[in-house]
């Protein structure tokens, strides 16, 4: 029987020569993650289960990002819970402020996630690895629990939904503007339920970093997961990276899709979603004016070096607006000192920008950059809901890198070509 | 069980960040995170729910991040259980995980007003409208859920499992 990739990999994590969607399974799972919001309710949990230790130290990866460095005495309680957690159980994947990273960019950097893995993850943007070819999903801190202590869990096979990308990008259009394109088109809740793969010659030629962005925000439509199946550029990133032994798996030419949608990428411009859902995404030159008060390049989605690449060549030479902060946060600790080294930070920092360590905060409104009363911010970040980055009466723009860095040197929302 | 209470409405998308701002995720008390509950949408909501009290809202409620601390929020500052025309598949999961009562029922969320009285028996799905006098059936749970709901949550079901190997 034909089958997507999604239903290939689930088929084999649970056992199985088949699987078809609607059916509830038990699977295996390769890698479980939680961050330092969600580890701590679900090591509670945990411990009311009663077992002594883990299923495998080495498949239970915890990312405290969110709230640290810690910014306030709470943080800093239940990031110790998750460091205690982690040391008592002697867990290889635990990574300390200085060697951490945001999660999602972390765990493909240190080669935790490969093609045809399973992974479930106490965060929404789990999703994310679904760039390589693996099943990634988000779940609650209580499915985490439960998977912490039987390296399993049950699903339900999701339908799949086929995105074709044709064509050839226009300048400035990367995999956050198709993404942003596509949830535009069918809405937050346009892929329900639903895996969510993209596929055709646009997608074929993206990098990996614009991949990651494009599975990250599948939760941003409702997917399940968003997947990539993998190819040679896939192979490029996992070889002398990935430590576990990997699959390729491919969808078969006669799978069944609830739906399949064709898009011409050479009539997609950079995007800009307006607030307060990522499906108010519009074309950059119907954005209008729009003044901004602040402006973030980092985040799950977009902290990555090639963002950071972009950003550094738009603002070259250039200076942020005198009434506008520019955040600038790398996704990690390697890619901090890569950008380091390149001289990027010497860009960001003559252009008028703050540089930050590695951390989610300003994403969520956390800490480091949240927004007063009236206040708009354009953020390569995935979500503009109300009061998401500070105050319920401020607005978050959601853009790519480039649209970030222009709208801070001008002030307003702004395409790249204004500026260079 | 029958869950009875009044009405409090709610859009479309409902999503996590309303439900509860992640500037309160730096605790998970219960009772804390209800103090905030809806705080974004209505800053003094948790103040006027009451014991019982019941949510309607419409597509896609609780999309948005998988913190588990919404339906805690939800469940601590009272509500009894959610009625929506559809679920954020993460949000319907935790929901289930730690004991809050969902329902999916489009016809309810079209025709109930503010403020209105409802009962949900929460084993059929049938919900009656004690203003209008009105019923609706909600969509069936899955069974699977069912015997998580049935075990005690996932937790119960999980331990009774690791007992049994």
């Amino acid at each position: 029987m034909p089958m997507t990739i999604t239903e290939k990999i689930l088929a084999a994590a649970a056992g199985k020569d088949y699987v078809k969607p609607g059916e509830l399974i038990n699977a295996k799972v390769d890698l479980v993650l939680a961050n330092d919001i969600t580890a701590p309710v679900a090591i509670k949990e945990f411990e009311k289960i009663g077992l002594p230790g883990v299923w495998d130290k080495e498949r239970v990866a915890l990312v405290p990002d969110h709230f640290v460095p810690n910014k306030d005495i709470k943080s800093a309680e239940q990031a110790k819970m998750v460091r205690d957690f982690a040391h008592k159980q002697e867990l290889t994947h635990y990574f300390e402020v200085g060697r951490m990273g945001i999660e999602h960019c972390l765990l493909p950097e240190q080669g935790l996630v490969g093609p045809g893995d399973v992974i479930i993850g106490a965060d929404s943007h789990t999703c994310t690895y679904g760039a390589l070819g693996a099943f990634a999903t988000g779940v609650g801190s209580t499915d985490l629990a439960a998977a912490m202590a039987l390296g399993e869990t049950w699903f339900k096979v999701p339908e799949s939904i086929k995105f074709v990308f044709n064509g050839k990008l226009n300048p400035w259009v990367g995999g956050k503007d198709l993404i942003l394109y596509t949830i535009g088109k069918i809405g937050v809740d346009g892929a329900l339920y639903r895996a969510m793969e993209f596929c055709g010659e646009a997608i074929e030629q993206l990098s990996m970093d614009g991949r990651f962005t494009m599975c990250n925000m599948a939760i941003e439509a409702g997917g399940k997961n968003g997947i990539i199946q993998p190819d040679e550029i896939t192979r490029q990133y996992v070889e002398g990276r990935t430590k576990r032994p990997y699959t390729f798996y491919t969808s078969d030419p006669d799978a069944q899709y609830a739906e399949v949608h064709e898009f011409d990428v050479s009539k997609i411009e950079p995007q800009v979603a307006f607030p307060h859902l990522p499906e108010n995404a519009r074309s950059i030159r119907e954005a209008g004016n729009v003044e901004i008060d602040q402006a973030v390049i980092g985040s799950c989605t977009n902290g990555r070096m090639e963002d950071l690449r972009i950003a550094a060549q738009v603002l070259k030479g250039q200076k942020v607006n005198r009434r506008v902060r520019l955040i600038v946060i790398p996704g990690t600790q390697e890619i901090y000192r890569q950008a380091m080294h390149e001289g990027l930070f010497d860009i960001f920092l003559e252009a008028g920008a703050a540089v930050s360590t590695p951390t989610c905060g300003p994403c969520l409104g956390g800490y480091m950059g949240i927004l007063a009363q009236g206040e708009r911010c354009i953020a390569t970040t995935n979500r503009n809901f109300v009061g998401r980055m500070g105050h319920a009466g401020s607005e978050v723009y959601l853009s790519n890198p480039a649209v970030a860095a222009a709208s801070a040197i001008t002030g307003r929302i702004s395409h790249p070509e204004e500026v260079l | 069980m029958k869950l009875q209470g009044k009405v409090w409405r709610f859009g479309n998308d409902v999503d996590t960040d309303i439900i509860i701002a992640a500037r309160y995720l730096n605790s998970s008390d219960p009772a804390e995170l209800a103090q905030h509950c809806m705080e974004d949408a209505d800053p003094q909501f948790s103040s006027k729910v009451k014991t019982g009290d019941i949510m309607v809202a419409g597509k896609n409620f609780g999309c948005g991040s998988s913190r588990e601390h919404a339906p805690i929020a939800i469940k601590a500052a009272g509500l009894s259980c959610v009625v929506a025309k559809s679920f954020a598949r993460i949000f319907y999961r935790n929901a289930f995980n730690i004991g809050l009562p969902i329902f999916e029922c489009p016809e309810a969320v079209e025709e109930v007003k503010e403020g209105e009285e409802l009962t949900v028996d929460a084993a059929t799905g049938k919900i009656i409208n004690h203003t209008t006098g009105k019923e609706y059936q909600a969509a069936p749970i899955p069974e699977f859920m069912s015997q998580i709901i049935d075990a005690g949550g996932l937790i119960s079901y999980v331990k009774g499992r690791v007992n049994h190997a």
